[in-house]
């Protein structure tokens, strides 16, 4: 199966790891993945602060970007959700609502994709360690992908996972909102560390590098000895 | 006290309630009671997605035909022998409901609990007329009794405040000489408020419903109060916003339904009344004569734009029960006496940018509020759309954003900018590194580093990794 991996610029810039797991993972179940050098970002930090005109220029260079792909996959839930909008935001253009909607239709958040398009819920995965995950808000609520990455976690040999208390509360990233808002990010932020802390995990997953670089800054900062990774990461542990 | 609670500015009033732990700590404890009851009698009422489409389906018909119904509720009114008054502002409401206290020679009006008052400032127009205002409800009562202290919740309006400190407001104002228990908190705020009921000469309620085809008002409370203010003194009032209205009592049945269960996980309140006009020949209840008071202030002007559907709000919390920036600030930091991302969406449509510019702002757009709105309002969405009108019709954003937007625009659009722009990050950003982390950032990062580490950006980026990954192979 051909696969496009839209890398997310957050991955592409800072977390390169991540990259290099997901197409290793993404390989190992037997897809071709391709990296169309191209792409940029999906326009999520100007469409998100209210630059809907200043978006719609990355958003259209990403529709081309990706114009040949059969399927797009990316680790990142966020990121993801942000292309499948993509048709509503052009709703009435006569040029770019259809591809729009063929880009929305073809892209995948990458334990969506592993679960739902390859039918694989045991990736053959190994780490010894107790751990937790953070439910990302757009991830869950706005694409709707609540069980596959459980799914996948649960079948990872060695890994032992523990319920996050109060997860569906956001952990306070929200874009910008962590830049402009930082004294109500710090509550939040502060409130989910406690949550992670109290379930005694040694690490914490997520499937989004915008949460986890705001929970995981925030451990850092605090000298925590709670680890932080990418589902990408754990599901390519072996 | 009117919309807009508080003179202080926005970041002020978030650090005031950051501060307040005991607020938070209501709040905090509030909002899992609400959260699980609301899930609770969703799943025992089941279907819940397919009854949340109906109450979408019943509010979107009713606003689009909005006109009709309101017609429609006035012509049955006045069929009854009620009087109608369409009020286009707040003062032209309040002169006319003052008018009304005037002529009845009223001294003493005890009202049931109702939002759009508060919006109108209506308790202040009538004190200011001489005439003594009773809040009936027991939070709004609490409120009232601590020097008129604003609400923080539109449901249950003294949320911010704990047992221990309601009988200090009480014992420091009123008096009382018990405990913080709530059975006997109440039992004092019972018989205070019997005594008033009794001397009181008008009694002013809100409206959670009106029924079009029947003229009917219906008041749903856990208190009975509004009953007791609909039937002791002998001239009433009811005030509305122009969009509470349903066409018949099978939308009002569907829509106290889901209002009850979105608000605090009850199947039913303990009472829901229905009044239809004033006592009528042979009956033996009821006020001696009644009038309706249709506000619009601001709400037809959202009428026809994209933000319509905030007019589809029944006013059950929902979404601010589960808000998780309410959750750490509390309602007061709005600034509005509707907070939460209901009060963020409809405070700056009838109160103006300029008052409420930073509360579309004060979200993550989680969409927590979304997927728990009983009527399926997207809130977040609207949040969006604020945003998109304060810096694209409005021109109000901050210079520095515009700029860097700008810039994030030419940096993405083009993947030759964007190529330069991502190699350059880590000699740009290299002097602030220690050990792969930004602890005190330059700029944008400023914020950010304040509180927590921020990661160095790669001398390698992933599409060099996969360059070389791939010359590696020979590909």
């Amino acid at each position: 199966m051909k696969v496009s991996l839209f890398v997310t610029c957050l991955i592409d810039i800072f977390q390169t790891d991540v990259g290099l797991d997901t197409m290793e993972l993404l390989e190992r179940l037997g897809c071709e993945v391709d990296f169309p050098e191209k792409q940029t970002c999906c326009g999520q930090p100007a469409y998100n602060s209210g630059y809907v005109d200043k978006a719609k220029e990355s958003m259209k260079h990403m529709i081309n970007v990706f114009e040949n792909a059969d399927y797009v996959v990316t680790p990142s839930g966020s990121c993801g959700t942000m292309f499948r909008e993509y048709p509503h935001i052009f709703k009435g253009d006569p040029v770019w609502e259809d591809r729009a909607k063929r880009l929305a239709d073809k892209t995948y958040e990458l334990t969506q994709f592993i679960v739902d398009v390859l039918g694989v819920e045991d990736v053959g995965a190994k780490l010894n360690a107790t751990a937790t995950y953070h439910t990302s808000c757009h991830m869950t609520r706005l694409l709707g992908v609540t069980e596959a990455p459980m799914k996948l976690l649960s079948n990872v040999a060695g890994l032992e996972m523990k319920s996050l208390p109060h997860n569906y509360n956001c952990c306070g990233f929200g874009g910008t909102f962590s830049v402009k808002m930082t004294a109500i990010s710090e509550q939040m932020v502060d409130e989910k560390v406690q949550s992670v802390e109290e379930t005694g995990a040694d690490i914490l997953i997520g499937a989004d590098c915008g949460c986890l670089m705001n929970i995981g800054g925030r451990i850092d900062r605090q000298g925590k000895p709670i680890k932080v990774m990418h589902i990408a990461s754990v599901l390519n542990s072996r | 006290m009117a919309m807009k609670i508080g003179n202080k500015p926005f970041k002020e009033r978030v650090s005031d309630g950051i501060d307040d732990q005991f607020m938070r700590g209501a709040v905090s404890s509030a909002q899992g009671r609400f959260r699980s009851g609301r899930l609770n009698a969703a799943e025992e009422l089941g279907n819940w997605e397919d009854w949340r489409k109906l109450g979408e389906e019943i509010r979107s018909h009713t606003i689009e035909n909005l006109d009709f119904y309101l017609e429609q509720l006035s012509e049955n009114v006045i069929k009854r022998g009620g009087h109608v008054f369409f009020a286009e502002t707040a003062e032209e409401a309040n002169d006319y409901i003052t008018n009304v206290v005037k002529q009845k020679n009223g001294k003493k009006v005890v009202k049931s609990k109702s939002m759009v008052t508060e919006e109108i400032n209506m308790n202040e127009a009538l004190e200011k007329a001489g005439c003594e205002v009773i809040e009936s409800d027991l939070g709004e009562w609490i409120l009232q009794v601590d020097d008129h202290d604003p609400p923080s919740h539109i449901v249950t309006p003294a949320l911010h405040k704990n047992k221990e400190q309601i009988r200090d407001v009480f014992r420091d104002k009123l008096g009382y000489d018990k405990t913080e228990k709530p059975e006997e908190l109440a039992l004092f705020a019972r018989e205070k408020l019997r005594e008033e009921f009794l001397q009181a000469d008008i009694g002013i309620t809100g409206c959670n419903f009106a029924i079009a085809e029947s003229g009917t008002i219906s008041l749903v409370t856990n208190e009975g109060n509004a009953r007791m203010v609909t039937t002791i003194p002998k001239t009433q009032i009811t005030v509305m916003g122009m969009e509470r209205i349903v066409p018949t009592w099978e939308e009002m049945e569907v829509l106290v339904s889901l209002l009850t269960r979105a608000a605090v996980g009850q199947k039913l309140t303990s009472y829901i009344t229905g009044l239809t006009g004033p006592k009528q020949e042979g009956e033996v209840d009821g006020p001696e004569e009644f009038h309706l008071v249709i506000v619009d202030n601001g709400r037809s002007k959202i009428l026809g734009t994209a933000f319509q559907s905030i007019l589809h709000c029944i006013r059950c919390a929902a979404c601010i029960n589960v808000c998780p920036v309410y959750r750490h600030v509390g309602g007061h930091s709005y600034g509005s006496i509707y907070p939460g991302p209901v009060g963020a969406v409809l405070s700056p449509l009838l109160g103006g940018y300029d008052e409420f510019k930073e509360l579309p702002y004060a979200s993550t757009l989680c969409a927590a509020c979304t997927e728990a709105c009983p009527v399926k309002i997207p809130l977040h969405e609207h949040l969006l759309r604020h945003r998109q009108e304060i810096v694209e019709k409005e021109g109000k954003a901050p210079v520095f954003e515009n700029l860097s937007m700008k810039a994030f625009s030419l940096g993405t659009a083009s993947p030759a900018m964007y190529n330069i722009g991502s190699k350059l990050a880590p000699t740009a950003l290299g002097a602030f590194a220690k050990d792969d982390k930004i602890s005190d950032g330059p700029g944008p990062l400023k914020n950010w580093t304040e509180i927590r580490d921020f990661p160095a950006p790669k001398k390698d980026r992933f599409r060099d990794l996969y360059k070389k990954r791939k010359k590696e192979r020979g590909e």
